[in-house]
C-alpha cells in the first residue's frame, strides 16, 4: 500500500532517522501509572509493542484500556513510568508531538470537526499552503485518493454532521492515516462499520503490518481479535494481568483473564414461546426514506432480531415505531389496537420501551445521579408523583431495589451516570425498564460499547423479559448477536426487509447472502 | 439530604472534597468576607448597613434564582433586567390610573398594578419560551431582543420621568415596611426561595428541568414534554424579575425604567454561575445560588465602604465570574478522564 506522504519538504520531521528494525520494540512502556482525583487508572503497566505488530488490548470497560491509548498518543502525560518510542525516552509528550513521530490514534469519540467537511476534517493542522493561502486543490485531490485507496465510500467534500455515523467513522480512520505513521491506535474501530467495510479495514491492516507499522487495537470482539491479533494484553483493574501470543490462547483463556472468573456460555439459552401479536406493523414507510414499505410482525414470548448493515433503516424502523422518526404511511398496531402518529410519551404509556444505541447522547443526562435517570420515564405515574410533586421515598426505594436486582457496582444509586462504565450505564437503562410495566422492548445495538461480562448481563436480562411473556425486538449489527437470540430473524437491505429467517434457515450464511442479493441482482442486471 | 448522608459517613478525604464540589468555596469566602469587613470597618455591621444589604441581596436572588432555572435547563435570559424596569413602570402606572378612576379603593388600586406588573412579566417569559422552544432560536438571541424591545417599552411609557401616584399602603404599608425587624423584600425573597428550591427539588417540573439541561435527547426519549418546561423556565424568570420590580417601585416609591437594567442581568447571571449553576446545563441549586446573591452583595456593599472607585467594582465582578466558571471547569476536567 502507498500512503501519499506528507508534503512538508524543508522541515525534517525529529526522530526519525533510527531504522525502526534495529531497535525493536517500537513503543515500550514501563511501570507507567495514572491517577485521576484518587483512582488509580492504571497501576504499574507495561507494554511492549512491535513494528509490524497488531497488539489487541484486551479488558472489561474501566480496567485502563482507554487511559493507556490515551496516554500513547499524547493527551495526557503518565504520573510516573517510562515511554520509550522506536528507542527513544520521550517526556513532555503532547497529540502533537505524536503525530509528528508518526503516532496517529483513532478514538471512538470522534476528533472531528462536525461544521467542516471531510476533507477539512482530513487536513485539520497540516493543511496544504503556500504562503498562508490554501491549496484546496492539491487537498482534494489527495484526500480522494487516499479514500479511494481505502475502498470507502465516503465524499470528501460533504459535511461531517451530515454523515452517518458509519461515514464518521470512515472519515475518522482516514484521518488516522493522512500521512507518515509507525504506530496506529485503533479504538473499538468496527463498531459501526458494516461487513464489508470491515472487510477493507482487514486488508487495510494487514498492509500496515506488512509495511512495519505497529498497532494497538481496542477491541471486545473475538472473532476480530482471532483474526487479527499477533498478541494480546489483558488489563483488569488498571493492572497488566498478562501478554499472551493470539495464536497459542482460547477465547476462554482470554475472557477468563479479563473477567477474573469462568464465563462458559456467552449466549444464554431462550425459551422462546410466541404467543399474542405485539407489534403488527403493516406497509410502513418513513418520511426520510430510511425505511420502504415494511411489513413485520413481534410477538409476546419471543425475540425478534433485525439484522443488516449500517443505514439499512432497521434502527429507524424501531424508532419509528417508538415515536422519534416520523413516518410518512403504513400502520402500526400495537396489542391489537391501532397506534396512530406514536411519541415517546405516549409509548411509554402503551408499554413500549426503547433503548438507543447511543447512550450518551440519547440515554443518560450524565450530570444527574443515576436515581433520576431510572426514574426519568416513570414520574408521570401516581406511585412516583401526585400533583407534579415527586414522591422521593418511593422513588429511593424502588430505584435502589431496581437497581440492586441489576447488580450495579458499586450499589450507589446517588453518583452521577457520567461517573461509570458503558456497562453501568446500559444497567441504568435497563434499569427504567423495569420501573413501570411494559410489554414491548425495542433494544437498538444492544451490546455496543459493552464489555462481556456486561453483555452476558443484558443478554440474561432479555431472557427473563422474554420468558415473563414480553416481545422483545433486537437490532443489531453484529450478526452473532442477533442470530443467537432471536428466534425469528429478519434481514434489512436498503430500507425494505430483504428475507424472514426461522428455524434452520437462521444461519449466517443465508443472512449475508440476503445482503448482497440485490447487489448480485443489480450487477446482472 | 443526600449530601447530608455521605457527609455522615466518616469515609476519608474525597468525601469532603465531593461536597466542597457541591457547595463550592461559597461559604467560606462568605464567611471570611464579612469576618474581615467586620474587623475593618465597624460601619459594615450597623443596623442600616446589614439591613440595607439585606434588601439589595434579597432582590437580587430573586431575579438569580429565576436566571438559574433557565440556565440549567440549558439557556440564558438576558431580558430580566429589562423586565425589571418594565414592570415597575407598567405597576406605578397603572396604578396611578386606577387611583384616578376609582379613587379611595386601595384594595382594587393595589391589586390592579401589582397584577398588571407580574402580567407583563408573564407576557415577557412566554414571548421568550414560544421563541426558544417552538421556534428553536437560541435563548440567548430571543432574550437579548426581548430586552431591547422590553427596555425600549418601558422608556416609551415613562419618557424617562419617574411615575409617582402609588398608594401610601402600597409604599409606606408594604415596600419600606418591616416585620420581625426585617423589610418585606428579605421576607418575598424568603419565601420566593424556598418555593424555587421546592420546585427544583421535589416536583415533577423541577426534575425535568435538571433532565433537559443534562441531555436534551435522553430527555425526549424518556417521554419528556420539553417545549413546556422550557417555556415554563422563561416564565418563571421573567415573573420573578417582574416581581423584583414591583418589590423595588414599592420600595422606591416611583415606577422607574432606569430600575434592574444591564446591571441586574449581568449580576444575576453572575450570582448563577457563582453559585454553581453550570452554563452547560444540567446543573446548579437555587439556595446555593440565593447565598452566592448574598455574597454579591456584601462584596460589592464593602467596596464601597472600602471606598474603592466604582468604575472599578465592575472588574472585581467579571474578575470572580470568570474565576468561578474557571473553577467548575477543572473540576470538572479532574473528574473526567477514565
Amino acid at each position: 500500500m502507498h500512503l501519499p506522504p506528507l508534503n512538508r519538504p524543508p522541515e525534517k520531521p525529529m526522530d526519525t532517522d533510527i531504522d525502526p528494525q534495529l531497535v525493536p520494540p517500537l513503543l515500550r512502556l514501563r511501570g507507567i501509572s495514572k491517577r485521576f482525583s484518587g483512582v488509580r487508572a492504571l497501576d504499574r503497566v507495561d507494554l511492549d509493542v512491535r513494528a509490524g505488530e497488531l497488539h489487541v488490548l484486551f479488558g472489561e470497560n474501566g480496567a485502563g484500556k482507554s487511559t493507556l491509548i490515551n496516554l500513547v498518543s499524547g493527551t495526557f502525560p503518565p504520573d510516573e513510568g517510562t515511554f520509550h518510542f522506536a528507542g527513544d525516552a520521550i517526556h513532555n509528550f503532547t497529540p502533537q508531538r505524536a503525530r509528528a513521530i508518526g503516532i496517529s490514534p483513532v478514538f471512538q469519540e470522534f476528533s472531528l470537526v462536525p461544521s467542516l467537511t471531510v476533507e477539512e476534517n482530513l487536513f485539520l493542522g497540516r493543511e496544504v499552503a503556500r504562503s498562508g493561502v490554501l491549496r484546496s486543490g492539491q487537498m482534494r485531490k489527495r484526500a480522494r485518493a487516499l479514500i479511494d485507496e481505502l475502498g470507502f465510500d465516503l465524499d470528501p467534500s460533504r459535511r461531517v454532521d451530515d454523515l452517518s455515523r458509519a461515514h464518521q467513522q470512515m472519515a475518522e480512520i482516514a484521518k488516522a492515516l493522512l500521512g507518515k505513521i509507525r504506530l496506529l491506535i485503533l479504538d473499538e474501530p468496527t463498531a459501526s462499520l458494516t461487513e464489508r467495510e470491515t472487510g477493507r479495514l482487514f486488508e487495510l491492516i494487514a498492509r500496515l503490518k506488512s509495511q512495519n507499522v505497529g498497532l494497538i487495537y481496542v477491541s471486545h470482539r473475538m472473532r476480530e481479535i482471532r483474526a487479527l491479533a499477533d498478541r494480546v494484553t489483558v488489563l483488569r483493574d488498571g493492572r497488566h494481568i498478562r501478554t499472551l501470543d493470539a495464536a497459542t490462547s482460547t477465547d476462554g483463556e482470554l475472557v477468563e483473564l479479563m473477567t477474573g472468573r469462568k464465563i462458559d456460555l456467552l449466549f444464554p439459552t431462550i425459551a422462546h414461546e410466541p404467543d399474542k401479536l405485539m407489534v403488527d406493523i403493516e406497509n410502513l414507510t418513513l418520511t426520510d426514506g430510511s425505511v420502504c414499505d415494511v411489513s413485520l410482525h413481534a410477538r409476546a414470548g419471543e425475540i425478534t432480531g433485525i439484522a443488516g448493515l449500517v443505514g439499512c433503516g432497521k434502527s429507524e424502523l424501531i424508532r419509528a415505531i417508538y415515536g422519534i422518526e416520523p413516518t410518512a404511511s403504513g400502520t402500526i398496531r400495537i396489542d391489537g389496537a391501532p397506534y396512530e402518529s406514536p411519541a415517546p410519551r405516549r409509548s411509554l404509556k402503551r408499554g413500549i420501551a426503547y433503548f438507543p444505541a447511543n447512550r450518551i447522547a440519547e440515554g443518560l443526562a450524565l450530570s444527574r445521579s443515576i436515581r433520576e435517570n431510572a426514574s426519568m420515564t416513570v414520574l408521570d405515574l401516581p406511585a412516583f408523583a401526585r400533583f407534579g410533586i415527586l414522591r422521593q421515598a418511593v422513588e429511593r426505594t424502588r430505584i435502589a431495589g431496581i437497581m440492586a436486582q441489576l447488580q450495579l457496582r458499586p450499589p450507589n444509586i446517588e453518583r452521577p451516570a457520567g461517573a461509570l462504565s458503558g456497562g453501568n450505564r446500559q444497567k441504568v437503562m435497563l434499569g427504567r425498564a423495569l420501573t413501570r410495566e411494559l410489554t414491548v422492548f425495542l433494544f437498538d445495538e444492544p451490546s455496543v460499547g459493552i464489555d462481556v461480562g456486561a453483555k452476558l448481563e443484558v443478554y440474561e436480562f432479555m431472557k427473563r423479559l422474554v420468558e415473563a411473556g414480553a416481545a422483545v425486538i433486537v437490532v443489531s449489527s453484529e450478526l452473532p448477536e442477533v442470530l443467537a437470540l432471536s428466534n425469528r430473524l429478519y434481514v434489512m437491505h436498503h430500507g425494505r426487509i430483504a428475507a424472514e429467517l426461522t428455524g434452520a434457515e437462521k444461519t449466517e450464511q443465508n443472512v449475508l447472502s440476503s445482503f448482497f442479493r440485490d447487489h448480485l441482482t443489480a450487477e446482472v442486471a | 439530604m443526600s449530601t447530608g448522608l455521605i457527609a455522615a459517613e466518616p469515609r476519608s478525604a474525597t468525601d469532603l472534597r465531593s461536597i466542597a464540589g457541591e457547595i463550592g468555596f461559597l461559604p467560606a469566602l462568605l464567611v471570611l468576607l464579612v469576618a474581615g469587613m467586620s474587623a475593618v470597618d465597624p460601619q459594615f455591621y450597623g443596623t442600616v448597613n446589614i439591613l440595607n444589604i439585606l434588601r439589595n441581596a434579597s432582590l437580587l436572588a430573586i431575579v438569580a434564582s429565576g436566571q438559574a432555572l433557565v440556565i440549567v435547563a440549558g439557556g440564558f435570559d438576558l431580558s430580566v433586567g429589562a423586565v425589571v424596569a418594565l414592570a415597575s413602570v407598567v405597576t406605578a402606572k397603572t396604578m396611578a390610573t386606577t387611583a384616578a378612576a376609582f379613587p379611595g379603593n386601595t384594595a382594587l388600586i393595589i391589586a390592579s398594578g401589582v397584577a398588571a406588573g407580574l402580567g407583563c412579566g408573564i407576557l415577557v417569559g412566554l414571548v421568550n419560551g414560544f421563541c426558544v422552544a417552538k421556534l428553536k432560536v437560541s435563548g440567548f438571541v430571543v432574550t437579548l431582543g426581548t430586552m431591547s424591545a422590553t427596555a425600549g417599552v418601558g422608556l416609551m411609557i415613562t419618557s424617562g420621568i419617574p411615575v409617582y401616584g402609588m398608594p401610601d399602603n402600597f409604599v409606606k404599608g408594604f415596600g419600606r415596611a418591616q416585620a420581625f425587624g426585617l423589610p418585606t423584600a428579605v421576607h418575598v425573597a424568603i419565601a420566593a426561595i424556598l418555593v424555587m428550591v421546592f420546585a427544583q427539588r421535589r416536583t415533577l417540573f423541577g426534575r425535568y428541568i435538571y433532565a433537559i439541561g443534562g441531555n436534551v435527547d435522553a430527555a425526549v426519549m424518556s417521554g419528556v414534554s420539553i417545549q413546556r418546561h422550557i417555556v415554563g423556565t422563561y416564565v418563571v424568570s421573567s415573573l420573578l424579575a417582574a416581581l423584583t420590580g414591583i418589590l423595588l417601585t414599592a420600595q422606591v416609591g416611583s415606577g422607574q425604567a432606569s430600575f434592574g437594567g444591564d446591571r441586574m442581568m449581568l449580576q444575576s447571571i453572575a450570582a448563577a454561575v457563582i453559585g454553581g449553576v453550570s452554563p452547560r446545563g444540567g446543573v446548579g441549586r437555587v439556595e446555593i445560588v440565593a447565598i452566592s446573591a448574598l455574597f454579591l452583595t456584601i462584596l460589592g456593599n464593602a467596596l464601597n465602604l472600602l471606598h474603592v472607585d466604582s468604575r472599578l467594582q465592575p472588574i472585581f465582578l467579571g474578575v470572580i465570574m470568570v474565576a468561578a466558571v474557571a473553577l467548575d471547569e477543572l473540576s470538572r476536567r479532574r473528574k473526567s478522564g477514565v
